[in-house]
């Protein structure tokens, strides 16, 4: 075959492959920890900064570590959300509040509710790289030994939960 | 009304470019001169309206005309004016009209310079210019107008990103649009020589400078956002191998080998077709990152908002464009190239080595940015390529590629003897292993292999670069001395040894450190005392901001105080970092706030950076060298 057609055949495989790019989503983000134990981290808590929050927290029951912050949007809108699935007792969740001020996420938790169990405050955002965050908000569901079962980018709201969410844990749950 | 004739102009640039594009191709085809005359009438009137175009959208954004949707997005009644206009470039459409604006420059300052040509081929290079236009031009009118209105008009403007509200946004995009685009005369270039079949070294004359101009103009715009992301976003990195930076260092990387095969095509009359593929596929590469900035197809902390249609438009030029001209190379280039041959030991091989390593790094550069992509669609689920692949990949076209080229520029054309080849490098070689592991040993304490490697690579580039220009000083009454293009060469080699020596140290010898700092606490860092003096209240004209005043001292000596901010943008509410930076030659001392942790503490990270200017400094000599290398008599003529 004519060398001089080398390029031309490489572009004609490769535009495909940016045609699909384009259809798929780039906001279904992965984490590098899928399956693997959650990073380690310790945060002083937010509201009480003598206490520290660890990974230990987390073990023992299914958790959702959510990552948030008062100057996200998409924080305000799942907001409600979860305060929901906190009321209904449907799983524990453990808030990283990322890159933000203490004093506005104080007033945030006062004025729009508590969903979370305890919140550590990530100012650096130290733990948010850790756990591979790409923006907040962002959701992770951890199983009692403590792997990350899934990441969600984005608020939350119940059709995602009962569509990403539920069957992951039914399926971690089941022997 | 002014939005109104900035579109419409936009629209009489349509027209123009479509008979900039079209009538001197079929003019230069069928040899008529009444049609290949259009050219540079055309291409001054397309220049124009773009220019009204731009302009209207820079005064609706200076009168704060907040019924257009992208002023209303992009700007506010207190951002100080000089960011009003630089808003203009900070998001999608008004940059794509930037990057119009300054293809439409590009064409008439070649159409201005290009009047020794043979006016076919000049009227080629027009017309091919003016059918990218023509595609730019309709990407921005149907998918991305910036003119559009907002009913009813917004009261206030929901402000400028707080993060390119810096002197450093303002001149960074342009630069690099400038480099971005102006691979696109040597594109035009390569199918105008393509089309009329023939192609010798003149060609590759006429190609080179500005194919040089272009690079420069990348080189700087690529290190001043370095730069900007390095005292900006406040982590203290000044690479991240984001994709978008990626998007812009590929082109840059093509550009170079393409500069260095250029210079064996015009002196030798080799690598014709190698050549014309680099051409290619540098301007490629410019648009693969467009389309990787603007279709929303990879995220990133600087892709521009993602709309699927634009990522459509963008990605069907894209192929019409690089499917059309390898279609034509394929046709055309098996009859370019010429037997010449040349032996192992000359400056071809050298400059051929170069290509390939160079190329090598651009592929793993594009892999690295497209396996996120390529591994989802195999079904193996998203996959995050971070820094530390890319540093390792990088290193091993990189390396070798830097020894090389000490000896490359010391090696004659054709053919080179060993002898003279060997005794020229001794002094350099022993200056290099010296002073190589006398910086990391004596000035830093400490070396380990991969320092050693880099300080030697580093000095060794430097020295050998300086042979030429010191053998020129020195030399016999009334020889000839040194010629402005070799003169170029060897600043931008010295600039490359600048620039990899920065690199070495700073990642090597840096230090960082984050604590809890009140007023009054003091804390070392790699021999410095940083003294918090005091952390108070400013405003400034849309923020308000926390500040913190920290001394610096060095065995109780004073240094300099820097004044790190944390500021929050009052309309998006935004906080922003604003580091504190005490730079000297040798070194910055970097101090960024944190967040406050609570009873008057905050959480500080403090950087000690040495040497981390000279990765900037040895870029800007870079782009000297191209200058001074462009500024060579041959071009002129």
């Amino acid at each position: 075959m004519n060398r001089f057609l080398l390029p031309l055949v490489a572009v004609v495989v490769f535009i495909p492959i940016l045609i699909l790019g384009l259809n798929t989503d780039p906001r279904k983000l992965p984490s590098p920890y899928i399956g693997k134990p959650a990073p380690q981290f310790e945060l002083p808590g937010l509201k009480d900064p003598s206490i520290t929050v660890t990974t230990a927290s987390l073990e023992g029951r299914m958790t959702l570590v959510n990552i948030w912050a008062t100057w996200c949007v998409g924080c305000r809108a799942e907001h409600q959300y979860l305060m929901q699935l906190a009321q209904q007792g449907t799983i524990p969740i453990y808030g990283i509040n990322w890159r933000d001020s203490r004093t506005q996420a104080l007033s945030w938790l006062e004025q729009l509710g508590d969903p979370y169990v305890v919140s550590g405050f990530d100012a650096d955002a130290r733990v948010g790289i850790d756990w591979g965050a790409y923006g907040a908000p962002e959701s992770f569901l951890v199983n009692p030994q403590g792997i990350v079962l899934y990441r969600f980018a984005g608020p939350l709201n119940q059709a995602i939960w009962e569509r990403e969410f539920q069957p992951r844990i039914l399926e971690d749950a089941a022997p | 009304m002014i939005p109104e004739i900035g579109q419409f102009a936009l629209i009489l640039a349509l027209s123009l470019a479509l008979c900039q594009g079209v009538l001197p191709l079929i003019g230069a085809h069928r040899d008529d001169a009444a049609m290949m005359s259009v050219a540079r009438p055309a291409a001054a009137g397309q220049f124009l309206f773009v220019a009204v175009s731009f302009g209207c959208l820079i005064w609706a954004f200076v009168t704060d005309d907040f019924s257009v949707l992208y002023v209303a997005n992009h700007s506010q009644l207190a951002l100080p004016t000089g960011y009003k206009i630089s808003a203009v470039w900070s998001a999608h459409e008004g940059s794509l009209l930037m990057w119009l604006l300054i293809l439409a420059a590009w064409t008439i300052a070649v159409a201005r310079y290009s009047k020794e040509l043979p006016q076919k081929f000049a009227a080629r290079v027009i017309g091919v210019l003016g059918l990218l236009s023509v595609g730019f031009l309709l990407f921005a009118l149907l998918t991305s107008n910036p003119f559009e209105r907002l009913h009813p008009a917004a009261i206030d403007g929901a402000d400028l990103n707080p993060l390119l509200q810096d002197p450093g946004l303002a001149i960074h995009p342009p630069l690099l649009y400038v480099g971005y685009v102006g691979f696109s005369v040597a594109f035009a270039f390569a199918i105008a020589a393509m089309l009329s079949g023939d192609l010798d070294q003149k060609w590759a004359r006429w190609t080179r400078p500005w194919t040089v101009i272009a690079w420069l103009f990348l080189t700087v715009g690529i290190a001043l956002g370095s730069w900007w992301a390095y005292y900006e976003l406040g982590w203290g990195g000044w690479w991240f191998w984001d994709p978008v930076e990626n998007a812009s260092f590929m082109p840059w990387l093509i550009g170079t080998a393409l500069i260095h095969s250029l210079a064996v095509t015009e002196r030798r009359g080799l690598f014709k077709s190698w050549t014309l593929l680099l051409a290619i596929s540098a301007f490629s590469l410019s648009l693969l990152g467009t389309f990787l900035v603007r279709s929303g197809i990879i995220v990133s902390v600087h892709a521009f908002a993602t709309d699927p249609t634009r990522g459509y438009f963008i990605l069907a030029f894209l192929a019409i464009v690089i499917i059309g001209a390898l279609i034509l190379y394929a046709w055309r280039a098996p009859a370019l190239d010429s037997a010449v041959g040349f032996r192992l030991l000359s400056r071809e091989t050298f400059l051929l080595l170069n290509n390939v390593l160079l190329v090598v790094a651009a592929t793993l550069v594009l892999l690295g940015t497209l396996a996120p992509l390529i591994v989802e669609m195999l079904n193996g689920g998203k996959i995050s390529i971070g820094p530390p692949w890319f540093q390792v990949a990088f290193l091993v076209p990189m390396l070798p590629l830097i020894f090389l080229l000490g000896l490359g520029m010391h090696t004659a054309w054709r053919s080179q003897d060993l002898g003279p080849w060997q005794r020229l490098f001794r002094v350099p070689a022993i200056i290099a292993i010296i002073v190589g592991l006398i910086i990391p040993l004596f000035i830093y304490g400490r070396v380990g292999l991969l320092v050693a490697v880099g300080c030697i690579a580093a000095v060794w580039i430097v020295a050998s670069s300086l042979i030429q220009p010191l053998r020129s000083w020195r030399r016999a009454e009334g020889s000839a001395g040194i010629s402005r293009s070799a003169l170029g060469m060897s600043i931008a080699h010295f600039g490359v040894g600048f620039f990899v020596l920065g690199v070495t140290i700073v990642s090597a010898f840096g230090e960082e450190s984050d604590r809890a700092m009140r007023a009054g606490d003091t804390i070392d860092v790699a021999g410095f005392q940083f003294e918090m003096r005091e952390i108070r209240d400013v405003q400034g004209p849309n923020y308000s901001a926390v500040e913190g005043v920290v001394e610096i001292r060095r065995d109780g000596e004073y240094i300099g105080t820097v004044r790190p901010q944390k500021r929050q943008y009052l309309v998006q509410q935004s906080w922003m970092t604003e580091a504190g930076i005490h730079p000297t030659w040798n070194k910055d001392l970097f101090v960024a706030l944190g967040d406050r942790i609570g009873g008057g503490a905050w959480s500080v990270r403090i950087q000690y950076k040495p040497m981390i200017r000279f990765i900037w400094v040895g870029a800007f000599i870079m782009a000297l060298g191209g200058l001074v290398s462009v500024s060579d008599r041959r071009y002129r003529q």
